[in-house]
């Protein structure tokens, strides 16, 4: 296996190093199979949304993604540099934001971003820089001295957002980002990231199984019990399955595969 | 070997470790009374029954809390580094140890800067104790008698037994998939670990009293612990107790990074596929 796709291409200067590589990742939890010879790829500036029923794989696959659990099988790769070569060094250029709030509750937003930063190597002036800049694109900075306690569950999610972009990530994971939030948070979430990812041209790796959350012109990929179904642009799928909306789609692949299986 | 982002990423971990410290008041007072109460109430009740013969490190008759000040740091390092591992269990149920292991740090020196981080917490807790019992002993409620010297001799020992406290503390919590089942374990910990030294008896009387509960006693990384203290504290040094301290510290950190495992009370492990 390379180390980057521009390895693998005579014409290397025309094809952008892919944010994330995942090549044929498989994982099993004892005989049971959660991913499947699983490979694919995220360009920078590209919003990619990972859409799959509970237990298609999602969570196991960011954690293989966020080295939480080792990758027995497969290769995975950030900004062209992957795990088995660079070891926890190729985690450098990845934010993450969590399903399940990471954040010290009992400590303020400034603190929670401080300890961040230093983890991530930034000296003090720049981590002082990077948090106004963060949190004032979210509308946070206002509270930054308050305590993560006392902010409400889409504020949080916000310092969250706002602590995965402090150092400036080439790659962003967001795995179901959006859950038990209200709709208008919702959406200037999502609103944020996409325009984040083409400003900024951030590769953006973003789980959901809500439909309204995935743009026309996103990438999607559409996971199965374990396996890669659909992966292309939105407008892509939607044509070649002759459907109206995502939610079509995937409804269709289900019982497809349902039915395959019976 | 260590470069920049692991020292940046250090100051982190120690800044996030006293803050929390300090917000956490009551953590702050438990480990300050728990060891007073002991010298107060244990040792003035006991005095006049538990003077000690001069024996090494001591040159003449010690008063009881003498005897047991070196017991206390080290129950004080116990308890700290048990409340380090806790925290580690709670942060890796709360989510907040995803945060540390998606940085790009190796995983043992995220482990390592953990123990440091607790070690220094465990010697603020100890020199607080020192700085109190010196108080006391300043208006004569005690006896103690400690060169001032033995507050700056002690330091490296108590830096050591922090740690090896702490790397137990932290293999133990490696081997814990619930925060609930871990009180159960401090119960079989600690207590022993305490009770079972020359924490509160030196090992003489212990030797004469039962044989069998003074092997017991030597078999306890923690008598050594305690000894290393105490040497430290009256300007000597314990060899023996320093090299088991050091080897008990290895083992244990070794068996930590080995076991732990980030996704443990969440997922499998999975196989290959």
């Amino acid at each position: 296996m390379t180390d980057t796709l521009s390895n693998q291409s005579p014409h290397s200067e025309m094809v952008p190093t892919a944010a994330i590589s995942i090549e044929g990742v498989s994982y099993n939890y004892g005989k049971r199979k959660a991913l499947d010879d699983v490979s694919f790829q995220v360009l920078p500036g590209q919003f990619t949304a990972l859409l799959g029923a509970n237990g298609a794989g999602k969570s196991t696959l960011l954690s293989l993604i966020t080295r939480l659990f080792d990758t027995p099988d497969g290769t995975i790769s950030i900004d062209g540099k992957s795990f088995a070569s660079h070891g926890s060094k190729a985690l450098a250029p990845l934010g993450v934001v969590f399903q399940q709030t990471t954040l010290d509750l009992d400590l303020s937003v400034r603190q929670n971003l401080r300890y961040f930063a230093r983890l991530r190597g930034m000296s003090s002036s720049f981590a002082k820089q990077r948090i106004e800049e963060t949190l004032s694109a979210l509308e946070m900075f206002e509270r930054v001295d308050e305590r993560v306690r006392d902010l409400n569950g889409g504020h949080r999610r916000r310092v969250e957002i706002a602590r995965s972009m402090l150092h400036q990530p080439k790659l962003l994971l967001l795995d179901e980002p959006t859950v038990g939030l209200d709709i208008q948070t919702r959406r200037v979430i999502v609103n944020h990231i996409h325009n984040l990812a083409k400003a900024d041209n951030v590769a953006v790796l973003w789980t959901t199984h809500l439909m309204d959350e995935i743009w026309d012109e996103d990438h999607l990929i559409v996971l199965d019990k374990g396996k890669i179904i659909e992966d292309g642009t939105v407008r892509e799928i939607l044509a070649k399955n002759e459907a109206n909306s995502v939610s079509d789609v995937f409804e269709s692949i289900i019982i497809q595969e349902e039915e395959r299986l019976k | 070997m260590i470069d920049g982002l692991m020292i940046r990423a250090l100051y982190g971990i120690l800044y996030r470790e006293f803050l929390r410290f300090f917000q956490q008041r009551a953590r702050f007072l438990s480990a300050l009374v728990r060891p007073l109460i002991w010298l107060l109430v244990f040792s003035a009740g006991w005095r006049q029954t538990q003077g000690l013969a001069p024996y090494a490190p001591y040159q003449t008759y010690i008063p009881y809390e003498v005897y047991m000040i070196p017991g206390l740091c080290a129950m004080i390092q116990l308890f700290n580094g048990m409340q380090s591992s806790l925290s580690m269990i709670y942060d890796r149920e709360m989510g907040s140890m995803r945060v540390l292991l998606t940085t790009p740090l190796p995983r043992w020196f995220i482990l390592v800067a953990r123990l440091f981080a607790g070690v220094a917490v465990s010697l603020l807790q100890v020199y607080a104790f020192l700085a109190i019992a010196f108080f006391f002993t300043y208006f004569e409620f005690l006896e103690l008698d400690i060169d001032p010297i033995g507050y700056i001799t002690v330091l490296p020992a108590l830096v050591i037994c922090g740690f090896m406290l702490g790397a137990l503390g932290m293999a133990l919590s490696a081997t814990v998939k619930q925060l609930e089942n871990f009180a159960g374990v401090m119960n079989f910990v600690i207590f022993p670990m305490f009770f079972i030294s020359s924490a509160l008896f030196p090992l003489w009387r212990i030797k004469d009293l039962s044989y069998t509960f003074y092997q017991f006693c030597t078999y306890n990384p923690f008598t050594y612990a305690v000894e290393l203290i105490r040497f430290a504290l009256h300007g000597q040094f314990y060899a023996e107790g320093a090299l088991v301290v050091a080897v008990t510290s290895v083992i244990a950190l070794g068996l930590a990074i080995y076991a732990y495992d980030p996704s443990r009370g969440l997922k499998a492990k999975g196989k290959k596929g």
